[in-house]
């Protein structure tokens, strides 16, 4: 397995956490703040791990993932959802739609950490 | 000579005769197998019941006294016949769409089915009527006497208190029998009907047969007859003008108004046709009574032995010429007279009396009991015990008089009283402007003048009122006299009367009606008669209430019967094109409900009973009504419809508007808290994630201070939102203090500007404004008025999307109020958004969030209130615009 | 009363009709008139008025009265239809 992990969301201080805790275990970290370019990049670098915030300018996170797994060539890619809304509605539909693992903010780095080496299955 | 049993037992088979016919044609209309029954021949001939035995016998004794006076008593309703395109075929159509049962229920009716009406034009025909039923019971008792004294060898003869009772107790019960053996009186008392028309034949038969016996049999013919009157006392006679005058009027207006004809000429007609063939035919039949009628008086004057009461003529010169079946014929006449007019007279006041006084009472008493007791034997009994009670009275009334004299003057006495009705009738289908008010001010004020100036009176010197005050007036005082109102004296006491009830009748209806404003029931119900030729006019009209047909059905059940019910909801549910029994209660099946029930009990009643089944729906038609009545009240009716359209249109689009906003009012609140918890976890966020790294320590100064600043600026971030939030609790709460002083609206502007610069300071606005309009000293709170001008200075910052943003700064005085517009040039806001922006976290789309929590807005607002001025969005102005107003001067609230 | 919409001419039938309502508004009011004239008459002579006279005056009008609602009535329900606005167009 790759240690390439895409983080699609909005917030930059958030990001730049998230890109921190993730590089310090040495991972490679791309970023994307945009729901609109999500498919594209992640068809182009091909990530091991995407990381999605629900609530993205453009597309949301939702339509993103949707289409994610309508697509054969990504549709086992791990994908870890985010949400700040924290709502059991979100979760619910997230894992309809089928996201391998659902996150609310704020969470603890040791737990997404954690989270992100499980789908990656190291 | 006829012995007297032998009189008995000709009066008996003469009404048993009668019994059969009502019989027969009861039973056989119910197969529907006499269409000749229907025929105008049998209606004209019904209407004779206005030749009453006054008619009969006292038009001779009338003649003698007073020569051709006699005839303006048929002369008034043959005018009033011949003109029938004026009032009668009116009168007769609005009988039959309306179902009117009476004269009251025509007056209740058309006055926004008034009961009180109802109930004066009842009591106000049954004390006209009672003493003409007496008139009726004396005239039969004297012929009974006339013979009686003829026939000495006809056995024992009963007093007059017993002929006359025994005559009373068979009226009443063949009344009962025959009028109140079906309960809608649309369906008629056919049986009753014929017997009147078979009397009417029997009673001109026997009156012209006297007069061919006087004229042909003791007179050589009509010339002879001519020089005979010529040299009798009656060869000349005296002509008093009010009189004439008077009396062809008054008899035209009891034509119109006496009970027991509008029961024949309204409520019997079956069909309007048969009015035309009346018009002609009626006259006639008048004519025809009238022709003979001088002859006999002149026959009986010569013939006779002085001192013969002329009244009688018709009865005893036959027997004087030993001529006894003719003699026989006139009695029948006689008897057939007096017999219809007190069995027409009965039903007709008796349903009035049992709609109008009896049901309402017990509808008041037992209003439980409307829907589910037996109303149709309550109202069964009601009429029949009605009308023993009405023949009551008649005999009552004969016993108290005596009989006397003074009874054959009460004919024209009734027919002043009837007449009464008269201005409320025609005003009422003539004039909409009508109303209930002047028409029992008009009826009041015309009876009591009436009671006062000829019913009692009529009861003679020291009656019931002393003589004294007939010559000098209650208390001395003159112009009050009863006999000489307004110190009008020398005039005819009857013409007196009738003038002065009339007038002032008339007057009191008009101004009444002028002064007053009707009710929407009322209006309705005036457009409905007025209007009765205009085509359909929706009546009344009942909202679709909580009514359900079933509980319609039983209260219907009760009135018409469980078939007729039936029958009629059926009809109306496939007029619906519905299949089964129960047709949906719609307000036109109700109204049509209404409209059949009150053919049984009423207007009023009828009313007041769906009122009672389909509950609070009765109130809201007259509230709907009174949404119309500006409108109603300039436009015709088809504009008044418009109207109320367009007033339901507008409520309508008003309340779609407002259930828009309240659904996406209600999604903003379900996502306010998504939206909070959002708001609130993604600074959070940060800061947990950069404090955990920080807790991990180890680690260079730099990126030490880096990952510091952002915990820093992310906790401002967090503080910021905390407080927007307090404030509008507090600002929503209403515990503004506010802190007022005298500014200068330039600097607040200024101050506005410079902070708001700090939002995306990499981004130049071109700021234009008028620094002479801005040239304004305010009293406000200056720190809150700045706050909005610095949240939409932001806002535009933020959001303005023009490649070379603009911003512009308009300020207008006007009066007392300050008007600021934050124009900018940017795309403005879509107009399903307008409406919302103000609300809490209405950012509008994702794209143009840039950092605000979407609360500025609503506090923006909720801070002008508090300033007593408001904030709107402005549409059209290029671009994104809101314009602020508050006071010149606030005062601060106590 | 204005009836909007009402055509200038009529057929022939509906015209007739017209006047016959006119004639029967205008009955009762020529009615009332001949039968109240009497009271205008002076007794001639000072013998009170002739009873035969002015008898056989009144029958005259009410006989004529009578013939010419007779006359009228059977045009005015030809149809069965008193509304005096049918027959249009």
């Amino acid at each position: 397995m790759g240690n390439h992990v895409l983080v699609i969301e909005d917030e930059p201080n958030i990001v730049e956490a998230i890109r921190f805790i993730l590089m310090r275990d040495g991972w490679d970290v791309s970023t994307l703040s945009d729901g609109d370019l999500a498919e594209d990049t992640i068809r182009f670098c091909r990530p091991d791990v995407v990381i999605l915030d629900v609530m993205l300018p453009g597309r949301s996170g939702l339509e993103v993932l949707a289409a994610l797994r309508a697509d054969a060539a990504t549709r086992s890619l791990p994908v870890l959802m985010l949400t700040a809304k924290g709502q059991g509605r979100d979760r619910a539909e997230a894992e309809r739609i089928g996201a391998s693992r659902f996150m609310s903010k704020p969470f603890s780095n040791t737990e997404i950490l954690a989270s992100v080496r499980a789908l990656a299955g190291v | 000579m006829v012995p007297f049993n032998i009189l008995v037992v000709v009066c008996l088979v003469y009404v048993g005769l009668l019994f059969l016919v009502a019989f027969l044609v009861e039973r056989r209309a119910h197969a529907r197998a006499l269409p000749w029954l229907r025929s105008p021949l049998i209606y004209t001939l019904s209407l004779s019941i206005f030749c009453t035995a006054w008619t009969f016998y006292g038009a001779v004794g009338y003649a003698v006294r007073s020569g051709w006076e006699f005839m303006t008593i048929y002369l008034g309703p043959t005018l009033v016949f011949v003109g029938w395109w004026w009032v009668l075929r009116k009168l007769v159509r609005i009988g039959k769409t309306q179902r009117v049962t009476s004269i009251a229920d025509l007056i209740s009716s058309r006055y926004g089915k008034s009961n009180m009406l109802g109930v004066i034009v009842t009591v106000i025909s049954v004390v006209a009527a009672t003493p003409y039923i007496a008139l009726q019971l004396q005239s039969v008792t004297l012929s009974f006497a006339v013979f009686a004294s003829t026939a000495a060898d006809g056995g024992p003869v009963p007093d007059k208190a017993a002929t006359a009772l025994w005559v009373a107790v068979g009226l009443a019960l063949f009344t009962v029998l025959f009028g109140t053996r079906n309960l809608d009186s649309n369906e008629r008392h056919l049986g009753v009907v014929t017997a009147i028309a078979v009397e009417a034949v029997v009673k001109l038969v026997a009156l012209v047969a006297v007069g061919v016996f006087v004229v042909w049999g003791l007179a050589g013919g009509p010339a002879d007859m001519m020089a005979k009157i010529n040299a009798s006392p009656l060869s000349s006679w005296d002509l008093q003008p009010g009189r004439w005058a008077g009396l062809i009027f008054l008899s035209a207006a009891a034509v119109l108004c006496l009970p027991r004809m509008f029961q024949v000429m309204v409520v019997e007609n079956v069909d309007e046709r048969h009015l035309a063939t009346a018009s002609w035919a009626f006259p006639l039949y008048l004519f025809l009574m009238c022709l003979f009628v001088l002859p006999i008086a002149v026959a009986g004057l010569d013939l006779l032995p002085p001192g013969t009461n002329p009244d009688l003529f018709v009865l005893t010169l036959p027997l004087a010429q030993g001529q006894d079946g003719l003699a026989m014929l006139a009695f029948l006449g006689g008897f057939s007279s007096a017999t219809s007019m007190v069995i027409v007279a009965s039903i007709a006041l008796a349903t009035m009396v049992s709609n109008h006084i009896v049901m309402p009472l017990w509808l008041s008493l037992r209003p439980a009991r409307a829907v589910s007791g037996d109303v149709r034997r309550i109202v069964l009994l009601s009429r029949r015990l009605a009308i023993a009670g009405i023949v009551a009275l008649g005999y009552a009334y004969f016993q108290l008089s005596g009989g006397s004299a003074a009874l054959a003057a009460i004919g024209l006495i009734s027919f002043v009283g009837a007449a009464q009705i008269l201005p409320a009738m025609l005003g009422g289908i003539f004039w909409r402007g009508a109303t209930r008010v002047g028409a029992v001010c008009g009826l009041l004020t015309g009876a009591g003048v009436w009671v006062y100036s000829l019913y009692l009176p009529s009861f003679g010197p020291d009656g019931v009122i002393s003589a004294r005050l007939i010559a000098e007036g209650p208390w001395g005082i003159g112009w009050l006299r009863p006999q000489a109102l307004f110190g009008v004296e020398g005039i005819d006491p009857l013409i007196h009367a009738m003038f002065w009830s009339l007038v002032l009748n008339a007057t009191a209806f008009f101004a009444g009606s002028i002064l007053t404003f009707p009710g929407p029931v009322e209006r309705v119900q005036g457009a409905a008669f007025v209007n009765v030729f205009d085509g359909e006019v929706p009546a009344g009209g009942w909202v679709r209430g909580a009514a359900t047909a079933e509980n319609l059905l039983i209260l219907s059940q009760r009135i018409l019967g469980g078939d007729g019910a039936l029958a009629f909801f059926e009809a109306e549910a496939r007029m619906q094109g519905k299949a089964g029994p129960l047709p949906d209660p719609t307000p036109g099946f109700v109204g049509a409900l209404e409209r059949r029930l009150s053919g049984s009990v009423g207007a009023a009643t009828a009313h007041a009973m769906i009122a009672q089944t389909v509950g609070g729906a009765a109130v809201s038609v007259e509230d709907l009504m009174a949404v119309a009545n500006e409108t109603a009240q300039i436009m015709e009716y088809s504009a008044r419809l418009e109207a109320q359209s367009e007033e339901l249109t507008r409520t309508a689009r008003q309340l779609q508007l407002a259930n828009e906003k309240l659904t996406r009012l209600s999604v903003q609140k379900d996502s306010f808290l998504s939206q909070i918890s959002h708001e609130l976890r993604t600074p959070m966020t940060s800061i947990r994630a950069f404090s955990e790294i920080l807790m991990e320590g180890d680690m260079p100064p730099a990126m030490l201070r880096r990952h510091a600043t952002i915990i820093h600026e992310e906790a401002i971030r967090l503080t910021r939102l905390l407080d927007d939030l307090l404030n509008l609790s507090v600002l929503e709460n209403a515990g503004v203090q506010l802190t007022l002083g005298l500014v200068s609206l330039q600097d607040m502007i200024d101050r506005a500007l410079v902070a708001a610069a700090q939002t995306r300071p990499e981004r130049s606005f071109a700021v234009h404004r008028d620094p002479a309009s801005e040239a304004l000293y305010v009293t406000t709170d200056a720190d809150r008025l700045t706050q909005v001008f610095i949240n939409l200075i932001s806002n535009a910052r933020k959001y303005c999307a023009a490649p070379e943003p603009e911003l512009r700064i308009a300020v207008r005085q006007r009066g007392g109020r300050v008007m600021v517009d934050v124009i900018d040039n940017g795309r403005g806001i879509p107009e399903d958004s307008q409406a919302l922006i103000f609300e809490k976290f209405a950012r509008l789309t994702d794209e143009t969030r840039a950092g605000g929590a979407g609360l500025g807005l609503a506090i923006c607002r909720e801070v002008m209130t508090a300033l007593g001025g408001s904030i709107t969005y402005l549409p059209g102005q290029g671009g994104t615009a809101f314009r602020v107003t508050f006071p010149l001067r606030l005062r601060a609230v106590a | 009363m204005k009836r909007p919409g009402l055509p200038l001419f009529l057929q022939r039938r509906p015209y007739r009709r017209r006047r016959k309502i006119d004639a029967a508004r205008l009955l009762p009011v020529f009615g009332a008139f001949l039968l109240l004239l009497p009271m205008l008459w002076a007794p001639a002579g000072d013998e009170g008025r002739g009873t035969v006279g002015d008898g056989l005056y009144l029958f005259v009008v009410w006989a004529g009265l009578i013939a010419v609602a007779r006359l009228l009535a059977p045009s005015l329900t030809a149809d069965g239809q008193p509304d005096p606005d049918e027959g249009k167009g």
